[in-house]
């Protein structure tokens, strides 16, 4: 039970950075956000990995599948996010 | 010792995730932020393959090189315009994952089940599967497989509310039998409809909600799965996913004058009744092309308001060489930006930026708005319920006190527009009959090129 406690505190904790942080984020780059915070949480990942990677068959062909899910999220959420980033340009204005 | 060692990656990959979203604070800082988080990433699934007990392989190495392939043909072909789209999607796959290890979870444990454990379990699937139907739909909304028009039927609110409760039933009695697999299918399979029923009747102008809120739900979704197999990093990364869903979502309700529970418990898109006092037979005024310049050569400073019309027309190139043209004649422009334009958050911004806006052009409503009445001629593309002064002046408007960009103080406001068709929303705009307005009727992209084309003139 002791670990429940625990995975609280760092949910708690977690929240309130995360809240502090994306608080900041500038209203012009939400999309970008939307889509690096969906790339992050792609880090289901980790857990689909153990899943694919046991000796029972179940267990395999259902993290197959979500890890297959979760690395679309992850690599299309990065290279898109980078890609929507890249075009956030400041044009050079001469002063007037 | 790899224990640790293991623990040491997660560790580094959730400072790496929290600095990498530090970094979107600012365009300058956002890419490297993103490269943060991508080294964090990379860490936290080499850390699992090699320190948590994997013993097959080629499962794993499909899966990756499959979801590897598909992740990047998707972001490289995709387009810009269906970034709503992309983003739907993105929700499902990885609510998708977290659902599967779940049910995966629950196989393997078998007897071993407690109710601690189902607790956790419980909400992964909860959140997971409503958040797969739910953003599948909303996916086949924005892409125009499934009706966008929100869809209604007698006793919507009651077949949706048992359903709910039914499966809160489900839940509390699994946290007491945790091994009745009987009952946690069938509450998955509940769930699952209940992601398409709460979405069914949003309609295409409330999609900013709905992504917020998928977002929000597929971060608790991972939360929970960290929870359920006692990983740490997924607690985390689950826990900045919901909190910008959260923070997304609050900022979209405020802007469409909604409470919050009023977005989080789905009353959003009921059909509204429009009992403002307005009468459609006043005069407008039109404008062709040639007004137009006219118009904006004898402005010191313009103010462009982008809306969905904008993105559906694929005018923001054209847009882009106005404001150039403009901006050669020592006119001041700027983009005032509304925070539920468009399908998304953001989703006009990132469609200027496309185009080659300079980010520092494009304003935020409150900014913008004070400074409206010393705009000399205010460009409305495709914006309609975003600009309505009923908002701030009629009571009997269902979009009375929701927040407004004050196109109407600018001295001209010149709008384009299709047709005289209302917006989304289906309420009049007495912005149209305004003595300050100017219509400009015609595709938006149409119009412009050839308002760009009169400029080049001479």
């Amino acid at each position: 039970m002791f670990s429940l406690i625990e995975s609280f505190y760092i949910l708690l904790l977690a929240g309130f950075v995360g809240f502090e942080v994306i608080k900041r984020v500038t209203p012009t780059l939400h999309t970008p956000l939307m889509s690096a915070t969906n790339a992050i949480s792609g880090i289901s990942l980790v857990g689909s990995l153990v899943a694919a990677g046991s000796d029972q068959f179940v267990s395999q062909m259902l993290g197959l599948v979500a890890v297959t899910a979760a690395t679309i999220n992850v690599v299309g959420g990065f290279l898109i996010t980078e890609r929507m980033l890249k075009m956030f340009k400041r044009k050079e204005r001469k002063q007037q | 010792m790899t224990n640790y060692l293991l623990e040491i990656t997660y560790i580094i990959a959730s400072v790496l995730f929290i600095l990498g979203l530090k970094g979107l604070s600012h365009p300058e800082s956002a890419r490297r932020g993103m490269h943060l988080a991508e080294i964090g990433m990379l860490l936290a699934v080499i850390g699992t393959l090699l320190g948590q007990g994997i013993v097959t392989w080629e499962w794993i190495l499909i899966g990756l090189v499959v979801g590897s392939a598909i992740g990047t043909a998707m972001s490289i072909f995709m387009p810009m315009t269906a970034m709503p789209q992309r983003i739907a999607l993105s929700h499902a796959f990885g609510a998708l994952a977290a659902v599967l290890v779940g049910i995966n979870e629950f196989i393997v444990k078998g007897h071993e089940i407690t109710s601690g454990l189902m607790g956790a379990l419980g909400f992964e699937v909860l959140f997971g599967s409503l958040t797969v139907t739910g953003s599948l739909m909303a996916f086949g909304k924005l892409q125009g497989i499934v009706k966008s028009v929100p869809m209604t039927y007698k006793g919507q609110n009651f077949v949706n509310i048992s359903l709910f409760f039914i499966t809160v039933g489900m839940f509390i009695f699994l946290i007491f039998f945790p091994q009745n697999s009987i009952v946690f299918g069938t509450m998955i399979a509940l769930s699952f409809l209940i992601g398409i029923f709460i979405v069914l009747p949003i309609g295409g102008a409330d999609m900013p909600v709905v992504l917020s809120l998928m977002n929000s739900y597929a971060g608790l979704a991972a939360a929970a799965t960290g929870f359920a197999i006692n990983n740490k990093v997924l607690i985390i990364a689950g826990s900045l996913d919901g909190s910008s869903g959260f923070i997304l979502s609050i900022i979209m309700s405020k802007a469409m004058n909604r409470s919050f529970a009023n977005v989080l418990f789905g009353a959003v898109g009921t059909p509204q009744v429009d009992t403002s006092s307005l009468h459609e037979d006043r005069p407008i005024t039109r404008f062709n092309v040639e007004d137009a310049k006219f118009a904006l050569e004898q402005a010191e400073r313009v103010v462009i308001v982008p809306g969905y019309g904008m993105a559906v027309a694929q005018a923001q190139y054209a847009v882009r060489e106005l404001s150039d043209e403009l901006e050669k004649r020592g006119i001041k422009v700027e983009f005032a930006i509304h925070p539920v334009a468009g399908r998304m958050p953001g989703h006009m911004n990132v469609l200027l930026a496309e185009a080659n806006v300079s980010y520092d052009q494009l304003l935020e409503m409150e900014i913008i708005n004070p400074t409206m009445d010393t705009v000399d001629v205010c460009i409305v593309i495709g914006a309609n319920d975003v600009v309505n002064p009923a908002a701030r002046t009629d009571k009997g408007s269902p979009i009375y006190g929701m927040p407004i960009i004050d196109v109407d103080k600018a001295k001209t406001v010149i709008v384009m527009k299709r047709s005289m068709a209302t917006g989304f929303a289906g309420i009049e705009n007495p912005l149209f009959y305004q003595e300050n307005t100017k219509m400009l009727f015609g595709d938006a992209k149409n119009v412009l090129q050839q308002l760009v084309a009169e400029f080049k003139k001479n």
